[in-house]
């Protein structure tokens, strides 16, 4: 078992004629079961063409219909990637994972309005994708360093999640599913929607939270784990020495109105009886060592 | 982004915010000149940076006669001005605000942010205005009222109305403040804000209602569709080196410490940050070159870095995904032999090519140390930028 997808997911790629999504579709395609699950291709002015093969459709709708993929990755520019995601919605498809980094606040917050009572799902924008390691990869993280395994990992950062996969790998525990939920204010999944399936997972037996200042997407997923987890979590937090009101890179990660620090974050997540480190270097070993 | 108060104004205006008259000056004379065209007999200086606290900070300055206006505009424009959110050294006036006086008879709060819990836009208002409204938040929170807009119908007449009277706009005042409330969302949304805030707005002795200040910052995802308010960036305002950085769309931001940290990925260029003063040592800056770093991005990198005097040593962390590690190994040698590097250079590589990127290191005959992993390398840049 794993969490959102596994190698029997068949996606299309919004956005495969571009530069990135024709990298991202050609490396997800040669990993593992990669060439069953990438069925298609989405570009408006584009259908009837193909690119590795996979046929390209002119619209969602039409994709889905003709292959029946049932989730898509978006790398659209940011000026049409909330247009994108709305497209997917409205095809009814079950999950959206959107790479796209720098898509406006606004669009957002009228995607996700537009998404109230739906049942897709959305993970990102301004994220790494979603891997379950020997099965299926959508994003942009390395394939090759992932390994399956007993452990979850979810958290808000790309290169911070190869890190924590990474030090994983060292101490010799491979993944369940790896969730990058993005780095955006305005976003799809949070932290406890990601913590909730890993804990109905019978894969999975232990989770790798990995949260940054800004907001109280963790404070919210601690609370969670304190009345429902059945798994131990381990948790780290980026930013402890970020100055406030300064952007640090991604667009949600700011201390505002004296509110979503690291510290408080970390303290919130201690009581709720999940295990922190302070230091980005010991995510693994922490890991390592509340598993049974 | 962020713009000045009299900028903020101008938009709000357009929108059906009432506000005080006023006139951007950039010299005394022009100070002078600005408050007879106003005409009246008190007038407002107001000095124009973008950082809060202008008042207290001595700022901003009542006059009650033209060598009033005179004389203050002549202390302001210049000085450097000190708040709590300016540092240290303060920041130099350059442009002033020369407003008519107000009748005050009260002064209340408004906000504006987008909300990551509602993922809507929430206004926030108080019968509190003129205070720091975190302290507000922290020691009366029931004296703030929210309400999270409907994206696609709007702030509604109704919620608008309810608000100015939670606040203590006056029966008279309630229909213009309802008005102004839903042209400040307005604005709010067709500007692609991430902010407005209007502290104080007054209650006048006609029982009308002004915003007093103006604060507004833009999504900076959103600034392609906004010439017009990229057209109002005051680059003096702005960090040299961070400025420099995004013109080689690197994300930079300048910090107090003496070791430069050079990442890819926003998470781990924070976390490198944190490690870094875990092990006893201070961070120079985030830096984040992004998926696709080249050479002339590192090269970049590192001159802008090296700017800073303070600078003791150089931590390079790279997790090599989609970028890989022989190619930013590369960058980082011909940076180094570009930029003739005189401090210490610690370089810690992990992911895809790790092994070639570390030969490349090796054979380059440049005195770079090498970090095994995350940690050790934190410690050894620490060490390094003690002179160990």
């Amino acid at each position: 078992m794993s969490i959102l997808i596994n190698q029997n997911t068949r996606l299309m790629t919004q956005g495969i004629t571009g530069k990135t999504g024709q990298f991202h579709t050609k490396m997800g395609k040669e990993y593992a079961n990669g060439k069953n699950c990438y069925v298609a291709g989405v570009t408006p002015k584009k259908g009837g063409q193909s690119f590795e093969g996979i046929p390209i459709f002119e619209t969602v709708k039409e994709a889905k219909e003709r292959t029946g993929a049932t989730v898509s990755v978006i790398y659209v520019p940011p000026p049409f990637a909330a247009a994108a995601i709305d497209e997917a919605v409205d095809a009814g498809l079950d999950l959206v994972i959107c790479i796209t980094e720098g898509i406006p606040v606004r669009d957002m917050i009228l995607t996700r309005y537009k998404m109230q009572g739906a049942k897709t799902l959305l993970v990102g924008p301004n994220c790494p994708g979603v891997i379950t390691p020997d099965e299926i990869k959508i994003g942009i993280m390395p394939g090759h360093i992932h390994k399956r395994g007993p452990v979850g990992v979810v958290s808000r950062s790309g290169t911070l999640t190869y890190e924590a996969v990474g030090q994983l790998m060292e101490v010799g525990l491979g993944q369940s599913t790896c969730v990058g939920i993005g780095g955006d204010p305005v976003n799809g999944l949070k932290h406890l929607d990601v913590l909730k399936m890993f804990n109905d997972d019978p894969q999975t037996e232990a989770v790798v939270m990995v949260g940054e200042i800004g907001g109280t997407n963790e404070e919210e997923a601690a609370r969670w784990v304190k009345a429902n987890m059945k798994k131990p979590v381990v948790g780290f937090i980026a930013g402890v020495t970020a100055p406030p009101g300064k952007r640090m890179g991604h667009a949600g990660a700011i201390i505002s109105g004296g509110k979503g620090t690291a510290a408080e974050k970390l303290t919130v997540m201690e009581e709720c009886g999940i295990k922190v480190t302070r230091n980005p270097a010991e995510m693994g070993k922490l890991l390592k060592s509340v598993l049974k | 982004m962020k713009i000045h108060e009299y900028q903020a104004k101008e938009i709000l205006r357009k929108y059906g915010v009432a506000t005080p008259r006023g006139t951007p000056c950039f010299s005394v004379d022009e100070a002078v000149s600005a408050a007879k065209r106003l005409g009246g007999k008190v007038w407002v200086v107001k000095a124009q940076i973008h950082a809060g606290g202008r008042g207290k900070g001595g700022g901003v300055k009542l006059a009650r006669s033209l060598d009033e206006v005179k004389s203050h505009a002549g202390s302001i424009l210049g000085m450097q001005l000190k708040t709590h959110q300016t540092g240290p050294d303060g920041q130099k006036v350059r442009r002033l605000l020369i407003e008519e006086g107000a009748d005050i008879r009260k002064e209340l709060y408004l906000g504006m942010v987008v909300d990551r819990g509602t993922q809507r836009v929430v206004l926030m208002a108080s019968s509190e205005g003129g205070m720091d409204i975190e302290e507000v938040a922290a020691k009366t929170p029931e004296k703030i009222h929210k309400v999270a807009v409907d994206p696609v119908k709007g702030l509604a007449d109704t919620d608008a109305e309810d608000v100015a009277r939670k606040i203590g706009v006056p029966a008279k005042g309630i229909p213009q403040a309802r008005d102004l409330l839903k042209a400040l969302y307005q604005a709010f949304n067709e500007t692609d804000a991430s902010l407005a805030e209007i502290n104080p707005l007054i209650v006048t002795g006609d029982e009308r209602v002004l915003a007093l200040d103006a604060k507004m910052n833009f999504d900076d995802n959103a600034l392609f569709r906004h010439p017009e308010i990229v057209a109002m960036r005051d680059l003096d305002e702005e960090d040299p080196a961070e400025i420099e950085a995004s013109k080689y769309d690197l994300s930079y931001i300048s910090l107090d410490g003496n070791i430069g940290c050079l990442v890819n990925g926003a998470g781990l260029a924070m976390s490198t940050m944190d490690i870094i003063k875990l092990y006893g040592g201070s961070p120079a800056n985030f830096l984040d070159v992004g998926g696709g770093a080249s050479t002339e991005k590192v090269t970049e990198a590192f001159k802008i870095m090296l700017k800073n005097p303070n600078l003791k040593a150089i931590l390079v962390n790279i997790f090599g995904g989609i970028m890989k590690c022989d190619v930013i190994a590369e960058g980082v040698v011909t940076a180094a032999r570009q930029v003739s590097l005189k401090v210490p250079l610690v370089v810690r590589l992990e992911g895809t090519n790790v092994d070639l990127g570390k030969k490349i290191l090796a054979e380059s005959g440049l005195p770079i140390i090498s970090g095994a992993n995350m940690a050790d390398a934190a410690q050894k840049v620490v060490a390094a930028a003690k002179g160990k």
